[in-house]
């Protein structure tokens, strides 16, 4: 499935927070929305989540979501959002449980993910025993086991401690390379999005429109290696270059939203 | 030299927020020990406060001539009716002020002009209206614990995370299992914590509306004490009320303790 944005604008109240923003990711690919603070990048992927009312412009997934999927547009939250009532499986199971699986499919896909997750010792757990890597992982368990076609991660290594991020940063990969799940990521990180992206929209201040998009040459496989460091290091600084000035007036401005 | 190399001096003593076991009980046994001691050296008259082993006597009578549970089980059957009553009634409105804009509309004026009206004052109306049997009592218990359960229930659903019910729609859940599996359980802290307001409110309300048209329960009992100037059968009520409302609020704990596991 892909997404497709044709002149998407959002506004709230009178304050426009996105203005005629086109771009699209095309199945299997990765696209990282990055920009500074409040330029909208969350907004667009409630948009593109359905969880914010389309206003101008047009929101698209053409393409049918790939076999046994259940919530073709999925979530990962950057607070994990997980149920602290809910043990590891249980919260994975509260996205399984509306969709008339028998008991042993949905038991299947819960060890299967979280297997995949490196969460199988922890499945009785309760959220506030785990760290908070542990917790992401719970969320991105959760998102994978409704066999999603376009996943939508709203900077979900933000809350994370920088050790942590790397893990986790690693385990998207793999997973990535089981799942080949389109993916929008919106960052603020910008080697997250290096790291991450197979290419990235720069989204300008306040009223967001798109500055540039950016296509990462080096496959996501191969980033770790070291002949490509300087080549990905050089794209990091030209992102910083897009952004600085901006993310200057961003930081300096005062709140009256 | 230890004049130029000072050891740095522990300042971070007291304002520690724990409790000692053993210091309740003793206090307890002090207090009861210095009324006893007023009581017999004739310091405390026991016209106007019977010692403790009085009360203890009175007591103790009432249950050998069983009008203790009598007393009991009428009080106990007023305050379950008219508090299932309540709370059920209360859950529903406090949910659906939560929930629907509507009905939060509506709602908070009506509860805010309604709430500071001492519900005993409503009692001869309910009188007039269900008789001076059990409905009027219980329609005033019910009433009392209807409006805290209310604001309770009404401020817990309103404080469950957005972020958790934004997670279960963009998992596609039904707005009834939305209700059920997220806003219930994350309303659940504040319910219970609304329960021990709405219980001893309960346990208020029973002493007075048991002040007219009954011979049993132990607001009856009480005020029949008092007007005989029986003091240590007065106290001996007083202390029944106190072991209640100490009972209840112990099986509430034990709801919170299984229930809120997870916190």
């Amino acid at each position: 499935m892909q997404v497709v944005l044709d002149g998407v604008g959002y506004a709230y109240g009178d304050l426009p927070v996105l203005d005629g923003v086109s771009f699209s990711v095309a199945e299997g690919e990765t696209a990282a929305l990055i920009g500074p603070s409040g330029c909208g990048k969350s907004t667009l992927l409630n948009l593109v989540g359905g969880l914010l009312q389309q206003q101008v412009g047009r929101v698209s997934t053409p393409g049918a979501p790939p076999a046994g999927c259940l919530n073709p547009l999925t979530f990962v939250f950057q607070d994990f959002a997980l149920l602290p009532w809910r043990s590891v499986a249980g919260n994975v199971a509260l996205a399984l449980e509306h969709h008339g699986l028998g008991r042993k499919e949905r038991e299947g896909r819960i060890n299967e993910v979280l297997t995949l997750c490196g969460l199988a010792d922890f499945a009785d757990a309760l959220p506030r025993q785990l760290s908070g890597g542990m917790r992401q992982r719970v969320g991105i368990a959760r998102a994978i086991a409704v066999k999603p076609a376009v996943l939508l991660m709203d900077e979900p290594l933000s809350a994370l401690d920088a050790q942590t991020r790397e893990l986790l940063m690693e385990d998207l990969v793999a997973i990535w390379a089981r799942e080949r799940t389109t993916t929008l990521y919106v960052t603020h990180n910008l080697s997250e999005a290096v790291r991450l992206a197979d290419k990235v929209v720069v989204l300008s201040r306040r009223p967001g429109r798109i500055k540039r998009v950016v296509e990462v040459p080096v496959p996501v496989f191969e980033r770790h290696k070291l002949d490509h460091a300087a080549a990905l290091q050089a794209l990091q600084d030209e992102l910083w270059g897009l952004i600085k000035t901006e993310a200057q007036v961003a930081d300096r401005e005062v709140q009256d939203v | 030299m230890s004049e130029t190399q000072p050891t740095v001096t522990f300042r971070g003593r007291g304002f520690v927020p724990a409790t000692k076991r053993w210091a309740p009980w003793l206090a307890f046994v002090l207090i009861i020990a210095a009324w006893e001691f007023a009581s017999d050296t004739g310091l405390l008259p026991s016209l106007f406060m019977p010692s403790p082993h009085e009360v203890l006597l009175a007591l103790y009578s009432l249950l050998v001539d069983g009008k203790l549970f009598v007393h009991i089980g009428a009080s106990l059957q007023r305050i379950v009716g008219g508090w299932l009553l309540g709370s059920f009634a209360g859950l529903c409105f406090g949910f659906a002020m939560g929930i629907f804009v509507l009905a939060r509309s509506v709602g908070l004026p009506v509860v805010a002009a309604l709430f500071p009206i001492p519900k005993i004052a409503l009692l001869p109306l309910f009188i007039l209206w269900f008789g001076i049997g059990e409905p009027s009592k219980i329609a005033t218990i019910a009433l009392g614990v209807f409006f805290p359960t209310v604001v309770s229930t009404y401020s817990a659903v309103d404080n469950v995370p957005r972020n958790l019910i934004r997670m279960a729609q963009s998992f596609g859940l039904s707005t009834p299992a939305i209700v059920w599996k997220v806003i219930l359980p994350g309303a659940m802290p504040g319910i219970l914590s609304g329960f021990r307001i709405s219980s001893s409110i309960a346990l208020i309300l029973v002493v007075a509306a048991e002040m007219i048209g009954t011979q049993v329960g132990i607001g009856a009992f009480v005020l029949a004490a008092g007007n005989l100037m029986q003091t240590d059968q007065l106290v001996a009520g007083v202390v029944l009320l106190s072991l209640l409302g100490l009972t209840i609020s112990w099986l509430l704990g034990i709801a919170e303790k299984t229930l809120l596991r997870w916190r």
